[in-house]
């Protein structure tokens, strides 16, 4: 059984929390052993915000240290950046296209990191990393705020875990109202994944 | 089953497991969450305090009625309840009583971080520490036999990687109890430290302390896992996990209590290994504890005294430190990446607080913080908090500067909940002691930084009952302030007009500025995101000096300078107007002329 680290990177109020309660059942569901660790802090007012998932046949310490992720997932391009070192080098990265610009750019005057400094910076550590527009399909299903399931439908492509397992887990938590929503969420995602190898 | 419960579920579910009747605590991260998911569980009773003294003295009021009881606090709350917390000690109990101190290695949440294993020892109070969220919920039980069969309350110590890390965990079911006395106890020199009766009872504490040393010997908890014999770890709390990791062979001790330490134990295993290290995060608790006793062992001259460790950590100050060999560092990469935006927290878009700070700011005196959202007012652009040291600290020290002669007007800045919290004997003593600073208390009627809980101005309680809510004005009247002067936060004429009243006035003032959360569902479901003309917008950017993150520039320039005329996100605005009130040339539309327009 493989150990694999994962980390979550993303802003305040983007669902991050939810996507990592999803990957840890799913590695239990799965006959893993996982923990998740995060960090609350004050991180509804549009923080940075990091979750560690980590699955393996004995999990001991919550949370994996620089260097030592597997698997990153950016949900928004500039948290991705600024935790890309936390990716093994030669990793893999699942990275959302979503921006969201800090206070520090949209009122301060600072540049936010156009497509090729994104790339110049990220290829730095891995050539092995996929690009979702996962905001742009969300939309397309009619709801913005389901990208963090269509980021994990893609990251199931990387994962050896059949996708009755991640909807079943799905189903637990989301609320019935919103759940084929979220079930078409994940199978574009994985569809994307899919075909984007 | 085993469900994925983070150490706080975990204690909860512990506590409603081991028959706990009663919780009461603060909101305070990493603490919160206990009591959140404690209070919807059947046949239990919790409630939010005013502040964690009160929470402490609840939760012994409960246990000396027999019933037992659940207090929790983050490691400055604490400090709050420290006076409780000793008095506890000396009385002990006629049920169990567990204290749950959440610490916060490396300050995530917190204006410090400090050991509070430290208050074990120095209250004479056991002290357990789970290595995983399994163990957070089974100690609870344990602590509270401890604290029946030994007449103390019990300290339940976790971390943030403990309290907000998800793990593995076997449910049971309730044990309920009956209560432990017929009758509330009528025992005067157990229970009424007057000189003469807590006089016998220090010793009383000391040889209890002497008892549970002995326990500590056989507590199944405390557990030896003897490996490769050239290294030997001891270690506790979340670093156990982090020595399993890096040192997957080694011996180790693992303590599941830290104070009082079990001395045979210890010595046992240090004369099974050829080199002892103490693995502990923050102080050297353990460390000193080893070495009174005699036993060499390197810990903080190999492990950081600050901050949190995680496995890389361990690792790269093992292999410092020669335990580990160098092929065995984790090289990460280093990508060169510039300057990033910083993005740290900040004032939601149509935070009542923002526009308050921009009008404080303007009128260049200095302003003495306190805890809560509104410390955010101090972070850029707004800049306008000096000083911030702790829960209701911020009247005091503004009173103190005043009666120090300091020739500014101080003004001090305080939330409704921390108001309830401490501030509320601060500003009396302000009153009383004939200052002159002025109190701005700013009221989003919640609870908010640590999660939007009910607080007694909410009309609410935790478990949903309606309650009595405070009105502020009224309170702060009674307080004797001379000038008192509620006003809408998002009013900046209001506010502004407020401030030069109490400015003209040497007495001392309070302005309440009252303005829901806007996170709150009453206040999401009025939000109305504005627009801005372009064709008035010169670029000056006055408006980003308030910084909402709703505000940005666009892609329209303004011809005779060249700079970006600005522009409103229209899924982060909520209407709020500060923004427009601050506009040089009514360039963004108020919410009565988006329906002209």
């Amino acid at each position: 059984m493989d150990k694999i680290n994962f980390m979550l990177a993303g802003v305040g109020g983007q669902g991050t929390l939810l996507a990592g309660n999803i990957l840890a059942d799913v590695g239990l569901a799965a006959g893993y052993d996982a923990k998740k660790s995060e960090v609350h802090g004050m991180a509804q007012r549009g923080g940075s915000v990091t979750t560690h998932v980590r699955w393996g046949p004995r999990v001991d310490a919550p949370m994996a240290g620089k260097g030592e992720i597997d698997i990153l997932v950016g949900f928004e391009q500039l948290e991705a950046l600024r935790y890309v070192e936390y990716l093994r080098p030669g990793g893999k990265a699942l990275l959302s296209t979503h921006k969201i610009p800090p206070v520090a750019v949209t009122s301060g005057g600072a540049i936010y990191p156009d497509e090729a400094r994104f790339k110049g910076i990220v290829e730095q550590v891995t050539q092995d990393y996929l690009l979702v527009p996962a905001v742009e399909i969300a939309r397309e299903l009619g709801n913005a705020r389901v990208h963090n399931v269509v980021l994990l439908g893609a990251l199931s492509c990387w994962l050896d875990v059949p996708a009755a397992i991640w909807l079943e887990v799905i189903e637990r938590h989301v609320p019935a109202k919103v759940l084929e929503l979220n079930r078409s969420a994940f199978a574009r995602g994985r569809e994307f994944g899919t075909q984007n190898h | 089953m085993k469900r994925l419960l983070s150490g706080n579920e975990a204690i909860a579910y512990g506590a409603w497991e081991a028959g706990v009747v009663v919780g009461s605590a603060y909101p305070g991260t990493p603490s919160t969450e206990i009591l959140e998911a404690f209070a919807p569980m059947p046949d239990v009773y919790a409630e939010w305090a005013t502040n964690e003294k009160v929470a402490m003295d609840v939760a012994i009021g409960a246990a000396y009625a027999g019933r037992r009881a659940l207090t929790c606090m983050k490691h400055v709350g604490l400090n709050v309840a420290a006076d409780s917390f000793f008095y506890a000690s000396m009385t002990g109990v006629e049920a169990g009583l567990v204290v749950v101190s959440a610490d916060d290695p490396q300050m995530h949440s917190s204006q410090n971080e400090q050991d509070n294993r430290r208050y074990a020892k120095f209250a004479r109070v056991p002290c357990l520490e789970p290595s995983d969220s399994q163990e957070a919920k089974d100690m609870v039980g344990a602590a509270l036999d401890m604290s029946e069969e030994f007449d103390t309350p019990v300290m339940l110590r976790i971390t943030t990687r403990i309290a907000h890390s998800h793990g593995p965990v076997e449910l049971g079911e309730r044990r309920p109890r009956p209560p432990r006395v017929d009758k509330y106890p009528r025992n005067f020199t157990k229970y009424v430290m007057l000189p003469q009766n807590a006089r016998p009872r220090h010793p009383v504490l000391e040889q209890r302390i002497a008892l549970l040393a002995g326990f500590a010997e056989n507590f199944p908890y405390n557990r030896v896992e003897m490996g490769d014999r050239r290294l030997g770890i001891v270690t506790c709390g979340v670093s156990y996990a982090y020595a399993r990791e890096v040192f997957p062979d080694a011996s180790i001790l693992r303590l599941g209590m830290t104070y009082p330490l079990p001395r045979q134990l210890i010595s046992d295993f240090a004369a099974q290994v050829e080199r002892l290290i103490v693995l502990e995060e923050l102080d050297p608790f353990l460390e000193e504890e080893i070495v009174l006793q005699g036993i060499t062992c390197e810990g903080k001259s190999i492990f950081p005294v600050a901050g949190e460790f995680d496995p890389q950590v361990v690792r790269e100050a093992a292999i410092q430190a020669g335990l580990l060999p160098a092929e065995q560092r984790v090289v990460p990469a280093e990508p060169a990446k510039g300057e990033l935006p910083p993005r740290p927290p900040v004032l939601c878009p149509g935070c009542p607080h923002r526009g308050v700070f921009y009008v404080m700011k303007k009128l260049k005196l200095p302003v003495q913080g306190d805890i809560g959202c509104y410390t955010l007012g101090g972070m850029p652009p707004l800049n306008c908090i000096d000083t911030c040291g702790c829960m209701g600290a911020g009247i005091g020290v503004a009173h103190g500067a005043d009666k120090a002669g300091d020739a500014e007007r101080h003004i001090a800045v305080i939330g409704d909940s921390t108001f309830f919290h401490t501030g509320m004997p601060a500003l009396l003593n302000t009153v009383y002691n004939r200052g002159k600073s002025i109190t701005v208390i700013m009221d989003n009627r919640v609870t908010a930084m640590t999660g939007h809980q009910e607080n007694p101005g909410t009309g609410l309680t935790l478990q949903g009952q309606p309650a009595p809510q405070v009105e502020l004005e009224p309170l702060v009247r009674a307080l004797g302030v001379p000038a008192v002067s509620t006003v809408d936060a998002y009013d900046l004429r209001a506010v502004d007009a407020a401030f030069k009243a109490a400015l003209a006035r040497e007495e001392p003032a309070a302005i309440i500025t009252r303005r829901a959360c806007v996170l709150l569902p009453e206040a999401r479901r009025q939000s109305r995101p504005l627009r801005v003309n372009r064709e008035k917008c010169i670029a000056c950017w006055t408006c980003s000096r308030i910084g909402c993150p709703a505000l940005r520039r666009s892609d329209e320039v303004y011809a005779k300078t060249g700079r970006a005329k600005s522009d409103i996100d229209p899924l982060l605005c909520t209407g709020c107007e500060v923004c427009a009130q601050v506009c040089s040339q009514d360039a963004i539309l108020f919410r009565a002329q988006l329906a002209d327009s």
